[in-house]
């Protein structure tokens, strides 16, 4: 791995009043409302909110997979989408991690991982396949290279899938609830991998999830959102030291988080659900 | 995930000794010998059966093939199917596969040619038979041509609709690492539509096989290609004319044969060209 150990933190995000009308000539569907939110570089931030309120329209907004109605994003305060510029481009330093995965199936992991760097010309191909190689058996990937996404366990993809973004060297890591899909004895086992693989390359990444302990163990940060259209509700500093390990779930000051978490959520999941009743 | 030739082995034991393999097997016999009877019974059991009398019994059928295995006119129509049959084929896949990504990747070109394709699309390839022997200077072309549009049809459909289908995400990572756009036309939509491409292939050759044996029905009897170039679907037709039905049936099996060969051959092919999709 090129990230030395105490590397510098970066990949500061900040998004200013952003706006995410869907459809505006049509339903005009408001699915981001103002949502003013400061990412220091370097921080863990996760994003909790009832579903359907507009984190993943707000975590495309930041990867430039599509356009905001009105405010602004940047990146280490250089403008990613502003006024005159309502869609980011899309770039190797903000990777995101798919929900459901996103590994090319007609690649084999191997390929997968060397990806980035040969397609921006930035490794040859050979370079690429032995960087890629080291970084997977760094990730306890060893022996999967030649199998292909399909080929391995879903717990497995997630790593190769984390392992492939890292290659490109990104300063913010996009996750959408990477992990949703996993047991729970395997997303402890992520979690772990996750904060090892943090605290080597110190990235910046905007974590959305649904799980509260998660949401928790991982994060320096929580910020719960409002229920669509979504703009934070509430920012709850995770004042556990990192390193961490899952001892701390047991801890009472971890048992108190989630308390306080959780009435806020569930408020907001509440408004959700009654506003769902009334649309559908 | 290793497999040893042991393993081979025991998986082709198991299906040339397994249960299916025993139904198949009973149910083929069976079925030839309530042929046999049937179209022996009216010498057996002293009356008339209505119609199954007329159909030649198996072994009669046996004993004219046995004779026709030396026949180098039989021969000569397998040959000249096959060749036919490949003519149409690889004709269609060369120029159905780009045709079908060009429409799928372009907007403006799926505006502009779609339409045509598809007021010609619903036209029955054996209904262009006359207008091909018209075009086309000689009979051999016309019998291609015709064999090519069975084909064609699927093969551009499968195409579009194959690339249309291909997950968002996957584009959205490639762009995100810096793909070109002939990286990603050539990384993402090329093996993204490959499945559907041999899946087009597939029923392509099934159509091209139906249509070439009418077309040779229909053509080849002018005389032009005379009883020898044929093909088997005009060695069915002489052997009606000339009044050997055991012929008839012969030409039919030989047929299915030649059907059940090539779509062998090209299942063999697509499992080689998306090994992802291997079984495991
Ligand atoms: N392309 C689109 N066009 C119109 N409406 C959309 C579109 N994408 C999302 N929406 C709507 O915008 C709202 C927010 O969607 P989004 O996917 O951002 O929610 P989410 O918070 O990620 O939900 P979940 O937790 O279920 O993943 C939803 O009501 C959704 O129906
Ligand atoms: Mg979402």
């Amino acid at each position: 791995m090129n990230a030395a150990p105490g590397q510098l933190p970066r990949g500061a995000i900040r998004i200013e009043d952003a706006v995410k009308v869907y459809d505006p000539d049509g339903a005009a569907i408001l699915a981001v409302d103002h949502c003013t939110l400061n990412i220091p570089a370097g921080e863990i931030c996760m994003i909790v909110g009832p579903s359907g309120c507009g984190k993943t329209t707000l975590l495309n907004a930041i990867a430039g997979f599509h356009s905001l109605s009105s405010g602004a994003i940047y990146l280490d305060d250089q403008l990613l989408c502003g006024p005159g510029k309502p869609q980011a481009d899309p770039g190797p330093e903000r990777i995101v991690v798919f929900q459901n995965g996103a590994l090319f199936p007609w690649k084999t992991n191997l390929e997968n991982v060397a990806f980035g760097p040969i397609m921006q010309g930035s490794l040859s191909r050979v370079e690429a396949h032995d960087k890629a190689r080291a970084m997977m058996a760094d990730a306890g990937l060893e022996g999967v290279e030649h199998n292909y996404p399909g080929e391995i366990s879903s717990g497995m993809r997630r790593r190769v899938e984390i392992v492939r973004a890292l290659m490109n060297d990104p300063k913010v890591l996009l996750l959408d609830e990477p992990y949703r899909a996993l047991d729970s004895l395997t997303k402890s086992v992520m979690h772990e991998a996750l904060l090892e693989i943090y605290y080597k390359t110190k990235v910046t990444i905007f974590f959305i999830t649904h799980d509260l302990e998660e949401a928790i163990f991982l994060g320096h940060r929580v910020v719960i959102m409002t229920s669509r259209p979504c703009k934070p509700k509430k920012l709850l500093e995770v004042d556990i030291p990192h390193p961490r390990n899952y001892s701390v779930l047991t801890t009472k000051r971890f048992r108190e988080l989630m308390d306080e978490t959780l009435e806020a959520v569930h408020e907001e999941a509440l408004k959700a659900f009654s506003l769902g009743e009334k649309e559908g | 995930m290793i497999r040893t030739a042991r393993n081979h082995l025991s998986d082709l034991k198991k299906q040339l000794f397994g249960q299916s393999t025993a139904r198949a097997l009973f149910s083929i016999i069976v079925f030839v010998l309530i042929w046999e009877l049937g179209s022996k019974s009216k010498d057996w059991f002293g009356f008339v059966t209505p119609w199954l009398g007329h159909v030649p019994a198996p072994t009669d059928v046996i004993k004219v093939w046995i004779g026709l295995l030396t026949d180098s006119s039989y021969w000569q129509s397998w040959v000249m199917s096959f060749l036919r049959v490949l003519a149409g084929f690889v004709t269609a896949m060369v120029l159905g596969i780009p045709f079908g990504l060009a429409i799928a990747v372009s907007r403006i070109s799926y505006g502009i040619i779609f339409p045509s394709f598809e007021v010609l699309r619903p036209i029955p390839p054996l209904a262009w038979v006359p207008a091909a022997i018209i075009f086309w200077p000689t009979q051999e072309l016309s019998i291609i041509f015709v064999t090519f549009l069975g084909a064609f049809y699927t093969i551009v459909i499968n195409v579009l609709g194959g690339a249309r289908a291909i997950d968002l995400r996957y584009f959205q990572v490639a762009e995100s690492m810096g793909a070109s756009k002939w990286d990603v036309f050539r990384r993402i939509i090329l093996p993204g539509t490959l499945p559907s491409i041999m899946v087009g292939a597939a029923v392509g050759m099934g159509l091209t096989w139906e249509v070439v044996v009418a077309a040779e029905m229909i053509s080849g009897g002018g005389g032009a290609v005379g009883s020898s170039g044929g093909g088997l679907g005009f060695f069915i037709w002489n052997s009606y004319v000339g009044g050997s039905y055991e012929q008839i049936i012969v030409g039919m099996i030989s047929i299915g044969i030649a059907g059940f060969i090539s779509s062998a051959g090209l299942r063999k092919l697509g499992e080689l060209c998306t090994p992802w999709l291997r079984k495991r």
